[in-house]
């Protein structure tokens, strides 16, 4: 059994769309016998891949500006809703995401969906599977409220494939206004630098934790990515501890990662860092502390000191 | 400048979760103390007052019980007064459901800015701060690593998934604060003294004009149709190092064709 349209809310720039935006259309196109987005940007730019992923139309916000996605694609969304009755809306859970679903909510007075990483239909209507405590049991919700679902998904959850169908049609949706709730401004735009292979794809992350001991320490798990080509990731405590940019954060907040191998390196394995790592392929961990939890998820596990291990390690790499 | 804060009050996150088995809800029975994450919006609040040359910092929260420990405790911090919306009928609101208590009670407090955390640490659906300018029709700037406010404007880097945006918004605005970008203050005693005697403005819904089959269970309008534990990991090999367990991660890279 499946609904009739889902609509998703397309992320991505000129390059196309994003990982998660292309997760998103291939589970939906399982679920739905019609898959659409709306795209508060790069519509134009996202058709081709979109419509390789089964999005048969993009209707692309016109005029978003120097506006904040969230409170602009919001209430365009409310009217593109009403004038296009989809069964659900999916969002990925990023920052744009959350803002949109969380508008469109107030706006449409119906609750969202969020930390998903599973749908399924039954009887007609969503529901969704979301992970509880650190991932160690999954709540199924069905949707009560008046179509259009609101459901929100974190990255990784499902496999991007292409459909093999052509571009999506692309129709222009003109911007409403959304007075003074949009009157905030972007007045500049910044990216960090980003250099070597990229934590959301890498086939291989190396990780750092508290138990490096001192930020110095880092360049530990910097030299040790750098051997294995590895990208290079932090648990929420030496980002929050001003360590490594919040960009490395691995966890419930921050980055999802699903590797082949996952190398923890002095880190005790909270709840808040499992949920963004435990899906990986293999999972190494280096930790002086046994009872470490990051234990219970490893597949090789080093009870010792990093300060030893990770050097011998790095000498052991360099000289084969 | 008058600051509300937004606060939840959650169990600890140090003892294990678990469901209230006939609801789904999360169980809620002991004591619950300040979220974390929350704590950096309360010492941005106190940061911005100072800047400003004064000004006031106020509470919301929402809360079983008439709970006030986590509230006490960013009271110690610094925080002036408190306003608490507890009421039986609250039990198992979703993020859309709290947005509309803390919009209704923080409407009544006039504030020029409203900080909140990103998102919460039990719940984490980071859509609560979005909700509340929704309900309030206010702009909202989420994820904010700095603000800077100057003759009631609002100048806020705000994350992305590239870097940041540089945003600016004259205020009334919410924004919410990420985890980190402060450095909360401890309580001092003097503070954790005074505290007990700052005044918390307790409301229930009634107060708020606020329907009760539009919050609780029956606002959230989801079902939990199943609960089910999620498979484990097969337990793996644990070495101890006694000088070449690194020799045991080479093989074992080498064995998956890492290298």
């Amino acid at each position: 059994m499946t609904l009739a349209q889902i609509l998703l809310f397309a992320e991505g720039d000129a390059d196309g769309p994003s990982g998660l935006t292309l997760e998103l259309a291939t589970k939906a196109r399982t679920l739905a016998d019609t898959v659409t987005a709306f795209a508060p940007a790069h519509g134009e730019a996202m058709a081709a891949e979109l419509g390789a992923h089964g999005v048969s139309t993009v209707y692309a916000l016109e005029g978003l500006g120097d506006g904040l996605v969230g409170v602009h694609a919001a209430a365009a969304l409310a009217g593109h809703i009403d004038a296009t009755s989809p069964d659900a809306v999916f969002f990925g859970q990023t920052t744009d995401g959350r803002d949109t679903a969380a508008r469109l909510a107030v706006l449409a007075d119906r609750p969202v969906s969020t930390n998903n990483v599973g749908a399924e239909i039954v009887d007609g209507g969503l529901v969704t599977e979301e992970p509880i405590f650190g991932g160690t049991q999954n709540i199924f919700t069905a949707y009560r409220a008046p179509a259009p679902a609101l459901a929100m998904f974190r990255p990784k959850s499902f496999e991007a494939e292409p459909s093999g169908g052509g571009a999506a049609a692309v129709e222009s949706v003109a911007a409403v206004d959304a007075g003074e709730a949009g009157r905030a401004k972007v007045t500049g735009r910044h990216a960090e630098e980003r250099s070597g292979p990229q934590l959301d794809d890498a086939a291989v992350v190396v990780s750092g934790g508290r138990g490096l001991g001192q930020p110095e320490a880092y360049s530990m798990v910097d030299e040790l990515a750098g051997l294995l080509g590895a990208a290079s990731g932090a648990s929420r405590a030496i980002v929050d501890a001003g360590w490594v940019p919040y960009a490395k954060q691995v966890g419930q907040t921050g980055k999802v990662v699903k590797p082949n191998v996952y190398i923890a390196c002095g880190i005790s394995g909270a709840t808040q860092h499992l949920v963004g790592m435990k899906g990986s392929k293999n999972i190494v961990a280096i930790n002086k502390d046994p009872e470490a939890p990051i234990f219970g998820v490893a597949d090789l596990g080093i009870v010792g000191d990093v300060h030893k291990v990770m050097p011998a390690l790095i000498e052991a790499l360099k000289s084969r | 400048m008058k600051v509300v804060v937004c606060v939840k009050q959650i169990p600890d996150p140090a003892i294990p979760g678990e469901l209230n088995p006939e609801t789904n809800t999360l169980a809620r029975d002991d004591k619950l103390i300040l979220d974390e994450s929350d704590s950096y919006g309360v010492e941005m609040a106190l940061q911005l007052v100072e800047a400003a040359g004064g000004g006031e910092v106020s509470l919301v929260s929402m809360a079983p019980r008439s709970e006030t420990s986590g509230l006490r405790t960013a009271l110690a911090m610094g925080a002036d007064d408190a306003v608490l919306i507890s009421d039986d009928a609250l039990a198992g609101s979703d993020a859309l459901g709290t947005a509309k208590v803390l919009g209704a009670a923080i409407a009544e407090l006039e504030a020029d800015l409203v900080l909140a955390g990103v998102e919460s640490s039990d719940g984490y659906t980071g859509t609560v701060p979005e909700m509340i300018a929704g309900v309030m029709g206010l702009p909202s700037i989420t994820f904010a690593k700095q603000i800077e406010i100057a003759d009631g404007v609002a100048n806020v880097q705000r994350q992305t998934e590239a870097g940041y945006d540089q945003v600016e918004c004259a205020l009334p605005a919410v924004v919410s604060v990420t985890a980190g970008v402060v450095e909360p203050r401890y309580p001092s005693f003097k503070g954790i003294m005074a505290a007990k005697k700052k005044p918390v403005d307790s409301k229930d819904l009634a107060a708020l004009g606020i329907d009760a089959a539009a919050v609780g269970v029956a606002g959230a309008r989801q079902e939990t149709v199943e609960v089910t534990d999620a498979p484990e990991r097969e337990a793996g090999e644990i070495i101890t190092d006694e000088g070449d367990a690194h020799a045991n991660i080479v093989e074992f890279l080498t064995e998956l064709k890492v290298i």
